[in-house]
């Protein structure tokens, strides 16, 4: 199958090491990696501040560089809800909303479009560490990717996972409301680095970069021990 | 009280409350607890997505024809031998029950809980014409003796209280025996005997009302302490102030939603009481008011229901996002400045006050969803948020400078991935003197904000699609 890479802004300028991951990963199990070259941003911290009509450019953007793919897959769950999301923003754009739709039609974030499409519960990788996995907002309650990432992780060999407690309250990213409302973010953030903590987990593991960017940002400032680590990262290890 | 509770500024309030270290922690457990009974008891009930699709369905069929139904409800209250009163404003509402209260020549006022009479300050209303008012919710009562404390929870008024704290409000003005038990259990049974005598004397009796009843006339009382019980049929006069929207068609429709409303706020199958009340006692009757008065109020709601928030009208008053929200969880329900809190306040209040002071709210959300996820019937919370947002940004142009101007560089940067590549190149040129193992801890413009908190990854040297340019080169896969 001939997959076009949606990275992400932050995967292609921070996290290079998830997009690599993510390629070398979906090349193991037979797809073609194409990177469109004209991709930047989804458009969502515009969108989510309330900036619709300037998130609109980009959208447009992106709509035009993936149109004529086969499947779009992301390593993000928020990024690819942005996608899902499109039909809803283009709704009275004559000359979008149809493109918006075929766009978030054949739209995947990772690990579902390995479970779900793939049809892959195992990927072959080893990870002989203890690690414990925050479960993403955006992916779980607005995409509906609830059980693929576990799927995934449970046939993992030499992995060992404890549940992260509370691990449904939101990390405090948010986008822009991590610097917006920084005071009430740091709280946040502080009691998932504490949940984490708690299990004794060596790395928290992720789908979102958004998410470990600040979970892990929090934790290296606070000088722990644990670190984050992208799913892409351990399906892609190999013994 | 109003809807404001006072002149600070979002984030002071903020900050006072993160520094209440027993609120933090009565308001979390309360959550904790909350959390696994709700899920629990929406669990009962079988396939829950379907029962939140009727819900939303009942909610939605009440909105679009509330006319109709609201001209039902009263030609039914007024046929079972109640008054009807339209209310457009809180000022209208409350010389209204004056009236009623002065016509009686009556001084003691009983109330069970009503998050409506709060909105419409009703209590300072009744003290201005010399009567006494006693909340007989316990939650309510102990934020009045409390010296007029605000409550912080539409259901649960006192939950940034602990055991320890309602002891020490007893002690003080009740005389609870200092040595004596800060057991939920002995604490009530003291209360319940000083409330008794109270009751026989009250003259008025007001109440809210979870669901009016189309077809009947009915109001009905969602309750777990009894009190409400005793405010509509001691006093001779009753009086019910109800939002203009809180109507169901009849009692099969209010079945469904308070099975929904109890499971949802307080993870029980039903509360210990659910009363039904139609009209004033009739000759059959062995209890009941001489006089019901219903008052309905509008207070902007004909607006919203005519505007692109009309969903936020589905409300039921569970609070179960308010229960599952993480920023309430850390900020409390007092930060929010206003009688509603939690998510639904951050959509609800700056419709019904205004962006002047509440424009902050939408933006206290990290847009995590769970509020719509938990919402009984339906109602796209987040999705409001951002509608609150995009009107602020677009319509009312009330949104700092500095952040346009960001924003229309990143959507000009974000379109065009020639100056995106190179915009990020320089970033990192410019990034890299200031980091440390990889990391950015002392971030200027833009990334001080990020960096007062968490640490910030340095621009990668080798961007991925530079990485994908080698690879594809070299002839690589």
């Amino acid at each position: 199958m001939k997959v076009s890479l949606f990275a992400t802004c932050l995967v292609d300028t921070f996290q290079t090491n998830v997009g690599k991951a993510t390629v070398e990963l979906l090349e193991r199990l037979g797809c073609e990696i194409e990177f469109p070259r004209s991709q930047v941003c989804c458009g969502q911290p515009a969108y989510n501040s309330g900036y619709v009509e300037k998130a609109k450019e980009p959208m447009r953007k992106m709509i035009d560089t993936f149109l004529d793919a086969e499947v779009i897959v992301t390593p993000s769950g928020s990024c690819a809800t942005m996608f899902k999301e499109y039909p809803h923003v283009f709704k009275d754009d004559p000359a979008y909303a149809e493109k918006a739709q075929i766009v978030a039609d054949k739209t995947y974030e990772l690990t579902d479009f390995i479970v779900n499409v793939l049809k892959v519960e195992d990927v072959g990788a080893t990870f002989n560490h203890k690690i414990t996995y925050h479960p993403s907002c955006h992916m779980t309650r607005l995409l509906g990717v609830k059980d693929a990432p576990f799927t995934l992780l449970n046939n993992v060999k030499g992995l060992e996972f404890i549940p992260l407690p509370y691990s449904y309250n939101c990390c405090g990213f948010g986008g822009t409301f991590s610097v917006k409302m920084g005071n009430i973010s740091e709280q946040m953030v502080d009691e998932k680095v504490d949940s984490a903590i708690e299990t004794e987990a060596e790395y928290l593991v992720g789908a979102d970069g958004g998410c470990l960017m600040n979970i892990g940002g929090r934790m290296h400032r606070r000088g722990e021990k644990i670190k984050t680590i992208h799913i892409a990262e351990i399906l892609n290890q190999q013994a | 009280m109003a809807i404001k509770y006072n002149d600070n500024a979002f984030k002071d309030n903020v900050n006072t409350n993160l520094e209440r270290d027993f609120m933090r922690g009565a308001v979390t457990s309360a959550q904790n607890r909350l959390h696994g009974g709700r899920l629990k008891a929406v669990d009962e009930l079988g396939d829950w997505e379907e029962w939140r699709k009727h819900g939303e369905e009942i909610r939605q069929h009440v909105l679009d024809n509330l006319d109709y139904y609201l001209y039902e409800l009263s030609e039914n209250v007024e046929k079972a031998g109640g008054h009807v009163f339209f209310a457009q404003t809180p000022e209208e509402a409350n010389a209204y029950i004056q009236s009623v209260v002065q016509k009686q020549q009556a001084t003691r006022v009983l109330k069970s809980k009503s998050m409506v009479t709060e909105e419409i300050s009703l209590n300072e209303a009744l003290e201005e014409i010399g009567c006494t008012v006693l909340e007989t919710d316990l939650g309510e009562y102990i934020l009045q003796l409390d010296d007029h404390d605000k409550p912080s929870h539409i259901v649960a008024p006192s939950v940034h209280k602990n055991r320890f704290q309602i002891k020490e409000v007893f002690v003080k003005k009740l005389g609870y025996p200092e040595d004596g038990s800060a057991d939920a259990k002995d604490l009530a049974r003291f209360v319940r005997t000083i409330l008794r005598d109270d009751y026989m004397q009250a003259e008025v009796g007001i109440t809210g009302c979870n669901f009016a009843i189309a077809d009947s006339g009915s109001i009905s009382l969602v309750t777990n302490e009894g009190n409400a019980g005793l405010v509509t049929t001691i006093p001779k006069t009753q009086i019910a102030v109800m939002g203009m929207e809180r109507i169901v068609p009849s009692l099969e429709e209010m079945e469904v939603l308070v099975n929904m409303l109890t499971r949802s706020a307080v993870g029980q199958k039903l509360t210990s009481y659910v009363n039904v009340i139609t009209g004033p006692k009739r000759a059959e009757d062995v209890d009941g008011p001489e006089e019901f008065h219903l008052v309905i109020l509008d207070n902007g709601r004909s607006d919203i229901l005519a505007g692109e928030f009309k969903s936020v009208l589905q409300c039921i008053r569970c609070a179960a996002c308010v229960n599952v929200c993480p920023v309430y969880r850390h900020i409390g329900g007092h930060s929010y400045n206003s009688i509603y809190s939690g998510p639904i306040g951050a959509v609800l209040t700056p419709l019904l006050a205004g962006y002047d002071d509440f424009k902050e709210l939408p933006y206290a959300s990290s847009l995590c969803g769970a509020c719509t996820d938990a919402c009984p019937v339906k109602i796209p919370l987040h999705e409001l948020l951002l509608k609150h947002r995009q009107v602020i940004v677009e319509k009312e142009g009330r949104a700092p400078v500095s952040e346009g101007l960001m924003m229309k560089g990143f959507s000009v940067g974000a379109s065009n991935s020639t100056l995106f590549n190179v915009g990020t190149k320089i970033a990192a040129a410019v990034m890299k003197p200031l980091s440390k193992d990889q990391m950015i801890s002392k971030g200027v413009g833009p990334l001080k904000d990020w960096t007062d908190i968490r640490d910030f990854p340095i621009v990668e040297r080798e961007k991925l699609r530079d990485w994908f340019d080698k690879r594809e080169k070299k002839g690589g896969k």
